[in-house]
């Protein structure tokens, strides 16, 4: 038998054995009513956007609020205040990035890890971001890239629009396809392994700043 | 073959002939399930140890207040709780379909799935897949499941270096330790102790080291950054397998993880059979409960998800490698089974007065704590792990916190009487670690109040019906107003073993070959 049959057989043995050990299956598989938690809010607007942002603070990324017609200046702003010039972008990026900064795409052939640590900085967008635990959720959309673009560079700029903004874990679940390689990031990298006292900062991004754009 | 090693003989079916396919407990010999002392040894061994216990102390009561203040902020906690538990109760009843269709899910999005009865067969799998790809060195993210088969090990044995990544993991291997902690594997470790090991052991550290967090977590971004944009095979656990999407899920804080999932052109995850969840929406209640059980955060800083492959993003080559191990013994066990709805998150170590003072390696387990006092001898067979089910208090901590509610005092309650029935029906003695876990008790407690502990908890057997007690005689009688207690077996080992033995200290072994 190979051992995928005999682990499913045993399985199946298991299954058998009922609590004096001899009768049939005792497992009880619980009904199911649908889910009691919260699945859907009604949390919207501005209440919404505050809660994320307030959120993404309490996990120190940087967050600034802009407006579609404010956005390329809090985008230019920020990647001055870190002097990043050399970024790395996704291949379909479709934001205003301010002169200063050279661009690169990645693009087919990708860039190497070696070439990716070489960046100041990255930008993407989202797919999705959820207010109440201050997360965003990166797919690898055109926009967003491949995940190691947004990994590698020690300072990520996401800019998330208002649209995408969920309040509950579940509904940001329900918007997203299973299928796309998924990176949920909530605020930059961070250890709590020594005395358990949150360091930002160890392999991912050091740096996480998020612009939120209202509709 | 390994695989029959210390198989149970279940009530009502001794000297049964056992097929090929029958639940199998994990092979002696390999891997980190077994202690080399008993627990109370062990136990006593690290009560001794004050440093130790003050670096546990301050971390649990650190965690302990994290976990409450983020917890409380849920209005629906207690129905995730439910719906957590009731996935997990389905997720068991019908494992074989789940694992067939997660299997089935990654082999139709170009993953390889790869099943092993248990930690030699695991071991073998894996090492040949990285010999297959060529490489030599292994960067790997935190994995208990890696840990409990000995990867590292086994793969050290074939020539193969493994990197661990994650800070707690790489300061425990540097220092030539073992993790005392499911979530915190270093918690045993202050940052005195972690500078002067950083100092030791890594050669590309400045000699001006201090001892702040900072500096010691800066530390290992710079010793490890080579390694993670060279390395070719990656190797992971995962905390969640999603069987209808073949979805894999791995949850994590530093950035190591997502460096070991994505950069490598390999990636080979272990995981146990017991981690699949059936549907894609369950993840909204998992996401949830774990990092705020564990961590204490709204959520972990990051998680990676995977499909199969995915072409020109992350690793082309992905293997996922199905675990038995034991599992399916624990399985058999219609009440100990619930200790396989466990997702690590270590909220019950963190709560119990037991684990506060002795730390992890007492328990001689990768699972350490309360759910490794159930776990454990389950995985192993009791009778390798006969004084854990006794390395508690049953203050019924552990119960409150847990995210799946998994009802540990009733376990161990219920581990202690199948010990006791097993030894009792095969008529042998039980093993000298046996003989000890009796002792086990007066490590853990006052004496003075554990002996009244225990003679309450015997006549607590009186007032019991139908398998619950409604009420104890004090100093118990607190604790069964907040909930029902199971009841405890008609003795203590301690009585069984002095009724039918007098004296007698027992320190053979005539149990058999096994
Ligand atoms: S038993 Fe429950 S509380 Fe303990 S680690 Fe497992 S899930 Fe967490």
């Amino acid at each position: 038998m190979s051992a995928r049959d005999d682990v499913l057989a045993r399985i199946r043995a298991a299954a058998r054995t009922g609590a004096d050990g001899t009768g049939p299956a005792s497992f009880a598989a619980a009904p199911s009513p649908g889910p009691r938690y919260r699945t859907r809010s009604e949390l919207a607007g501005p209440e919404l956007l505050e809660l994320l942002a307030s959120r993404l603070t309490d996990y120190r990324a940087l967050v600034h609020l802009a407006s579609a017609a404010t956005l390329a200046d809090e985008i230019g702003a920020a990647l001055r205040r870190r002097q990043a010039r050399r970024i790395v972008v996704p291949p379909a990026l479709r934001l205003p990035l301010p002169g200063f900064v050279t661009a690169t795409a990645d693009t087919r052939p990708f860039l190497s890890p070696a070439e990716l640590a070489a960046f100041d900085g990255v930008v993407t967008r989202a797919a999705v971001a959820v207010a109440e635990t201050g997360t965003i959720v990166l797919d690898g959309s055109p926009d967003q890239g491949r995940r190691a673009i947004s990994l590698v560079p020690d300072y990520h700029l996401c800019v998330v629009e208002a649209g995408q903004v969920v309040h509950l874990v579940p509904e940001a679940v329900a918007r997203l396809a299973a299928g796309r390689p998924l990176t949920w990031i909530s605020g930059p990298s961070a250890t709590s392994d020594i005395e358990l006292e949150r360091v930002e900062g160890v392999h991912g991004p050091r740096t996480l700043e998020v612009v939120l754009v209202s509709g | 073959m390994t695989a029959f090693l210390g198989l149970p003989g279940w009530p009502g079916r001794p000297g049964s002939r056992r097929p090929p396919a029958e639940p199998a407990h994990a092979p002696r010999g390999v891997g980190h399930l077994r202690a080399a002392d008993p627990f109370p040894v062990a136990a006593r061994r690290a009560l001794a140890d004050a440093q130790l216990r003050r670096n546990l102390g301050k971390a649990t009561t650190t965690i302990r207040a994290k976990r409450a203040a983020v917890v409380s902020e849920l209005p629906d906690w207690e129905e995730l709780r439910a719906a957590g538990e009731a996935i997990k109760t389905a997720t068991m009843a019908d494992l074989d379909r789940h694992l067939e269709q997660l299997d089935a899910a990654v082999t139709a999005r170009g993953g390889t799935v790869h099943w092993a009865r248990d930690a030699i067969e695991a071991n073998n799998i894996v090492t040949a897949l990285v010999q297959a790809a060529g490489a030599t060195e292994v960067v790997k993210v935190k994995s208990l499941a890696t840990d409990e088969i000995g990867l590292n090990d086994a793969l050290a044995a074939a020539g193969i270096a493994a990197y661990e990544t994650d800070l707690a993991e790489l300061i425990v291997q540097l220092g030539h330790d073992r993790p005392s902690h499911v979530l915190v594997p270093a918690i045993h470790r202050n940052r005195s102790e972690i500078r002067d090991i950083f100092l030791r052991e890594m050669n590309d550290v400045s000699p001006d080291l201090t001892d702040d967090p900072a500096a010691l977590a800066e530390a290992a971004r710079q010793h490890l950054r080579r390694k993670f944009l060279s390395a070719t095979v990656g190797i992971s656990g995962a905390n969640f397998g999603v069987a209808e999407t073949g979805t894999l899920c791995v949850v994590e804080s530093e950035g190591n993880g997502r460096m070991c999932v994505t950069l490598p052109q390999t990636l080979i995850t272990v995981m146990g059979i017991e981690k699949v969840i059936p549907s894609w929406a369950d993840l909204g209640v998992f996401l949830q409960l774990l990092p705020r059980s564990s961590t204490g955060e709204r959520m972990n800083p990051y998680t990676s998800m995977w499909t199969g492959v995915t072409p020109g993003d992350g690793p082309q080559s992905v293997h996922l490698v199905l675990l038995d191990n034991g599992r399916t013994a624990a399985l058999a066990d219609p009440v100990g089974r619930a200790a396989l709805h466990c997702i690590r998150c270590s909220a019950c170590l963190n709560v119990c007065p037991v684990y506060e003072r002795t730390g992890g390696h007492a328990y001689g387990s990768v699972y350490p704590g309360p759910i490794g006092a159930v776990l454990s001898p389950q995985l192993t067979g009791i009778e390798d792990n006969a004084s854990l089910p006794y390395a508690s208090s049953l203050c019924g901590a552990c119960y409150d916190v847990c995210p799946v509610k998994i009802n540990i005092p009733e376990l161990l309650v219920h581990l202690r009487a199948r010990h006791v029935e097993e030894a009792r029906r095969t008529q042998r003695l039980p093993s000298a670690e046996a003989i000890t876990m009796a002792a086990a008790s007066y490590v853990l407690a006052d004496p003075g109040r554990l002996a009244a502990a225990q003679s309450a908890s015997r006549s607590g057997r009186l007032l019991g019906r139908r398998g619950r007690i409604t009420a104890l005689p004090p100093p118990l009688a607190a604790w069964t107003r907040a909930r029902d207690a199971p009841v405890p077996p008609p003795q203590t080992f301690r009585q069984w073993w002095q009724g039918h033995h007098g004296d007698d200290r027992g320190d053979r072994d005539d149990r058999g070959d096994q």
